[in-house]
């Protein structure tokens, strides 16, 4: 098990036939990821890596039967592009694309709200179930399958926490980038919550960072509901207020969102937080020891 | 970005919010041509720098006749503006607003922010105008209010009102209450700011609501639909360094430490200063060269890391995704045989291509120390520093 993607998900790519979708449509077909279409306005009917290309998402879909989509397409039209994908009706549109201006990510979420349609992102990495599927720019092989969940609001510190635990022998059994955009779709409670009911997943380490208060709420729903062990990163605790470390959603301004705060807010619901980025993976082991969990979450010989 | 109180003023003015009349000026004379112009007695000298806290730091003057202006004008110009949110080393005066000056008879406050948790723009008004908004939400936060807008209406005439009520505009302003805020909503909306705050707010003896300070902020992924925004950068008000980054697409911060960084991604970017901090060092800069870096790219982030006087080592740390490590390698070595290298580097690579880009540092002939790990790296740099 797993959540949100398996080896049943079928996948378009929005902005298929652009230099970055089709890198990395090739990189997940490599990977197995079931790429079942692509949709360019204006090239449909061509076919590229000998996948069909379609002019509109409703026709992918119909045709190809996606349940969901992933978007590379430029940020000026990346707003419409996921609403596209709702209006077609795929479960989950994970958006890779960077710089959506906030206004537009507003729009999409007023959009989407009433819709069965699930967002990542956007400006994240993507989600990938490992050995399964891999929807996103993540880099496929350092990822082992197994038991712990990853959800986090920043790409490669993502993969410096799986590539700690892989080379300890722990498997994860999904990762989620949620992104970095200060309005995004999927945040930590919902990932949390599925992990949290998802049989396979038997803990989980979610990596936050400055700005906002996601971490926070986070953290009291973790306090109220959640039965795993869960153990966090901080990114930016020497970050210096009102400037933004390069994601939109990653500045303290007004004297909210510090790294302190985030963190304390964490240990008082029980969320071991590593100190520094290095030893995610080490306090994550010594989480499993104390829960007992350690030898069912050790998935392979390092 | 940011833009300068003049500007927000002229931009409000297109919409049809009060903003009391008020010219900018270069020069001492350009001061006095423009209180005459304005015609008023009394007129306000301000600072024009990107930095709240002018008024306490000596950037704002109340001159009641033209010698004053000239007095005030002579005074501001060219002065060294140190508020809480400059720095230590202040932000030196290049431009005035030089304001008629009028007769207020109370402030208030009011603001519109992107709020994450709703996902919705949200207007807040206050009757504590003038004071640190910070302040008064952390002491009082009942004296705040707030609407939160549905993108598909926009703010509505309903939740104006209701904002002024709260806040005690006198019954006599609620329309010009309204109309203000309306507009403001719609500067915010459409011009894509990310914070729009009047503070304060000031109803006057004459009967106006109107913007005494405005401080507008834009989201950068949106310029490119905001031209006449981007008309409005002042390249003086923003680091030499900062702006060279972001001709190349680097995304890089000034900070004052000794240790240059370069690493991609903005998470692990923020986290490798966290590291060396941890480890008793000091991080001259954020910065992260992205996904996509090319070659060139990575060698023009290195320079600007080498043209930082302060910086005393570099520690590169990459954790390649779709940036892969040859093309880091690459960059490295290229940037060190055109700038030269008598500092202290530290490489740790990790990710796509790594072998490879480990074989191209060690066949370059420079002096790199490699590090295994985040952890070794920082641990590295900081004792070659201090060395």
């Amino acid at each position: 098990m797993s959540i949100l993607i398996n080896k049943d998900t079928k996948v378009i790519v929005q902005g298929i036939t652009g230099a970055t979708g089709l890198f990395h449509t090739k990189q997940a077909v490599e990977y197995g990821t079931k790429i079942v279409g692509g949709v360019t306005p204006g090239k449909g009917g061509t076919e590229v890596e000998g996948i069909p290309v379609f002019d509109t998402v409703s026709e992918a879909v119909a045709k190809t039967g996606a349940n969901a989509s992933v978007i590379y397409v430029p940020p000026p039209f990346a707003a419409d592009a996921i609403m596209e994908a709702t209006d077609a009706g795929v479960d989950l549109v994970i958006t890779i694309t960077e710089g959506i201006p906030v206004v537009d990510m507003i729009k999409v979420k007023r959009y989407m709200e009433g819709k069965k349609t699930r967002l990542v992102g956007p400006n994240c990495p993507g989600v990938i179930t490992p050995e399964e599927c891999k929807i996103g720019i993540m880099p496929g092989y350092i990822h082992k399958k197994g038991h712990v969940g990853v959800v986090s609001r920043s790409g490669t510190l993502t993969y410096e926490a799986v590539h700690q635990l892989s080379t300890k022998g722990i498997g994860q059994s999904t990762a989620v980038g949620i992104g970095g955009d200060p309005v995004n779709g999927t945040d930590f409670i919902d990932v949390l919550k599925q992990f949290n009911e998802d049989p396979d997943t038997y803990a989980v380490i979610m990596i936050g960072e400055i700005g906002g208060t996601a971490e926070e709420e986070a953290a009291d729903w973790i306090k109220e509901n959640m039965t795993k062990p869960v153990v966090g990163f901080i990114g930016g605790q020497t970050a210096p207020p009102g400037k933004r470390m390069g994601h939109a959603g990653a500045i303290i301004s007004g004297g909210k969102g510090t790294a302190d705060e985030k963190i304390k807010t964490l240990n008082a619901a029980g969320v071991k937080v590593a100190e520094t980025p290095a030893v995610m993976g080490e306090t994550l082991i010594s989480a499993l020891k104390e829960n007992n969990l350690l030898e069912k979450c050790v998935t392979h010989e390092v | 970005m940011n833009i300068h109180e003049y500007q927000g003023k002229e931009l409000l003015r297109k919409y049809g919010v009060a903003v009391p009349n008020g010219k900018v000026a270069y020069s001492v004379d350009e001061a006095v041509e423009a209180a005459k112009s304005l015609g008023t007695d009394v007129n306000v000298v301000k600072a024009q720098i990107h930095a709240g806290g002018r008024g306490k730091a000596g950037g704002v003057k109340v001159a009641k006749n033209l010698d004053e202006v000239r007095t005030y004008a002579d005074e501001i110009l060219g002065k060294t503006l140190v508020t809480h949110q400059t720095g230590p080393e202040g932000k030196e005066v290049k431009r005035l607003l030089i304001e008629e000056g009028c007769d207020i008879k109370q402030e208030y406050y009011v603001g519109l922010v992107v709020d994450r948790a709703t996902s919705r723009i949200v207007m807040m008004a206050s009757e504590e105008g003038g004071t640190e908004i910070e302040e008064v939400a952390a002491e009082t936060p009942e004296k705040i209010f707030k609407e939160v807008i549905d993108p598909v209406t926009g703010l509505m005439p309903y939740q104006a009102r209701r904002l002024a009520f709260n806040i005690n505009i006198p019954k006599d302003l609620l329309k010009e209450a309204v109309k203000f805020m309306m507009g403001l909503y719609k500067v915010f909306a459409d011009k894509d700011c990310s914070i729009a705050e009047i503070n304060p707010l000031v109803t006057t003896g004459d009967g106006k609501v109107m913007a005494l300070d405005a401080k507008l902020n834009f989201d950068s992924n949106a310029l490119f639909r905001q031209k006449d925004i981007i008309e409005y950068r002042d390249l003086d008000e923003e680091d030499p360094k900062e702006i060279e980054a972001s001709k190349y697409d680097l995304s890089y911060i000034s900070l004052d430490g000794n240790i240059g960084c370069m690493v991609n991604g903005a998470g692990l970017a923020m986290s490798t200063m966290d590291i060396i901090k941890h480890y008793k060092g000091d991080p001259a800069n954020f910065l992260d060269v992205g996904g996509g870096a090319t070659k060139e790219k990575v060698t023009e982030a290195f320079k600007i890391i080498l043209s930082d006087k302060n910086v005393k080592g570099i520690y590169v740390n990459i954790f390649g995704g779709i940036m892969k490590c040859d093309v880091i390698a690459d960059g490295v070595v290229a940037a060190t045989k055109q700038v030269g290298l008598e500092i202290p580097l530290v490489v740790r690579l990790e990710g796509t291509n790594v072998e490879l880009g480990k074989q191209i540092l060690e066949e370059s002939g420079l002096n790199i120390t490699a590090a295994d790990s985040m952890a070794d790296g920082a641990e590295k740099i900081v004792s070659l520093v201090k060395a």
